[in-house]
């Protein structure tokens, strides 16, 4: 199975190979088209900051790529905040593919989220064999509202959506290549879509 | 609901664990990855490694060692040890570590935060405060509690947050290696007062002092070493104590 990582200048790349090795799996870093148009499944991670991340995405044209492909996506973390409409990070246009809003989470809380925290209302083969209330590691300040692609919601202060699917498009707030064993069960579940 | 964290940190010097004995089901408690391994399958939330090697020939040793660690621990874990430049930060996360933490470096140069929350972005810079009580008040001490400075430990924490560090790892000098306690008065003031996590470290010695540091010290995390490497507590005891003790705990 062909699994490519898209590279770009927000990909966190290191831990989701690993956690991909982990499995078996020797995923290929790559911003080519064409291997990214024919790849089995493709992964958009993602650890920085939007309006960069969607500049830099314009610019090797890999935004209208991403919209095109029709193979099983997985978003994650900021990978997952592009591929919603728009971002309150330095107010920024994003992939458009789910549409909601990613909003700064307000004080007196933390910010950012930084720990294990529960994902609940799990609808997905995504989440095949895990169990409501199981826990994984976020990191972020910025949100995505609840909408009708939730798959999954995390309370921290509000309640927010910890993972979107829509058509081929799946994506998780949470880190699963950091989450201990419930990570790892994601992933593979992402893998065998 | 967010949890608490309960972090074992592992003193590593030339590559291998410091401390640790009679572990059973590990090869070699001298490993930091078996061991590393270890705590994450009992439930440790993350793991910092703390290098203290004080060869010139640490860096290499190091990135390798991160190499391994990443490879095998599917939860996140901090480096710190001696990091000061802009390029060892680049190294060590490119080599796999999720954060680094910084000490007597940033306090010399408080730009360093900004710089490498600006490159790196404010979650993966921890903020490491060694603190003393002298007359009067908390200070911030230098080269692993050995030089005193007049920087009062609550503004540093609250200058580093505004430059930019994600967390604040604030260790007691005074209380650490006594077992009596976590420092709660220091670790409440600056947990209230600041807005990114605390990470309470020094002084662990029986379960309630973890569930104290959370309820009265407001911790978001607690960190201990002896403790959990010399099986005087485990892990999921710990967190069926804290759990009974209505604290948010991931079990």
């Amino acid at each position: 199975m062909n699994i490519a990582i898209v590279k770009y200048n927000a990909g966190n790349v290191c831990s989701i190979t690993n956690a991909l090795n982990r499995l078996g799996i020797e995923p290929v870093i790559t911003d080519n088209a064409e291997y990214l148009s024919t790849a089995d499944k493709i992964i958009f991670p993602g650890v920085g900051e939007a309006s960069s991340a969607m500049q830099y995405l314009k610019a090797h044209h890999l935004d209208n790529l991403i919209r095109d492909l029709k193979q099983p996506l997985l978003g994650i973390c900021l990978g997952m905040q592009l591929l919603c409409r728009f971002s309150e990070e330095n107010n920024t246009d994003c992939l458009g593919i789910f549409d909601l809003n990613v909003k700064k989470f307000s004080s007196p809380l933390k910010i950012p989220q930084i720990g294990w925290n529960s994902i609940d209302n799990l609808s997905s083969e995504l989440f095949k064999g895990i169990e409501n209330d199981e826990y994984v590691y976020f990191v972020h300040s910025y949100y995505a509202e609840i909408g009708k692609n939730t798959i999954a919601t995390t309370d921290y202060g509000i309640t927010y959506s910890s993972a979107l699917h829509k058509n081929n498009f799946y994506a998780t707030q949470f880190h699963p290549e950091k989450s201990g064993i419930v990570g790892a069960k994601i992933i593979e579940n992402f893998i065998n879509l | 609901m967010l949890t608490k964290r309960i972090i074992p940190c592992l003193d590593v010097k030339d590559g291998k664990t410091v401390k640790g004995i009679n572990f059973e089901n590990i090869k070699d408690v001298g490993d930091p990855v078996e061991l590393g391994k270890f705590y994450a399958e009992v439930g440790a939330d993350e793991l910092v490694f703390l290098d203290i090697t004080a060869t010139h020939e640490k860096r290499k040793t190091l990135s390798s060692l991160v190499k391994k660690i990443a490879k095998n621990i599917n939860i996140p874990f901090t480096v710190g040890g001696g990091i000061s430049s802009v390029e060892d930060v680049s190294l060590l996360l490119q080599c796999g570590a999720d954060k680094i933490s910084i000490n007597s470096a940033a306090v010399r140069n408080p730009q360093l935060i900004t710089e490498l929350a600006n490159r790196f972005g404010s979650q993966c810079i921890v903020l490491a405060i060694d603190t003393k009580f002298y007359e009067g008040d908390w200070y911030v001490y230098l080269n692993g509690g050995q030089i005193k400075t007049d920087i009062k430990a609550y503004d540093w924490a609250k200058e580093a947050t505004s430059r930019g560090a994600g967390e604040i790892l604030l260790t007691s000098m005074n209380n650490d290696g006594t077992k009596q306690g976590f420092a709660i008065d220091i670790t409440r003031k600056i947990s209230e007062n600041v807005s990114i996590p605390v990470i309470a470290s020094g002084g662990a010695g029986t379960m309630e002092h973890f569930s104290e540091v959370f309820i009265q010290g407001k911790a978001d995390a607690a960190l201990a070493a002896s403790i959990f490497h010399y099986k005087e507590i485990g892990i999921p005891q710990l967190k069926r104590f804290l759990l009974q003790h209505n604290i948010p705990i991931r079990i």
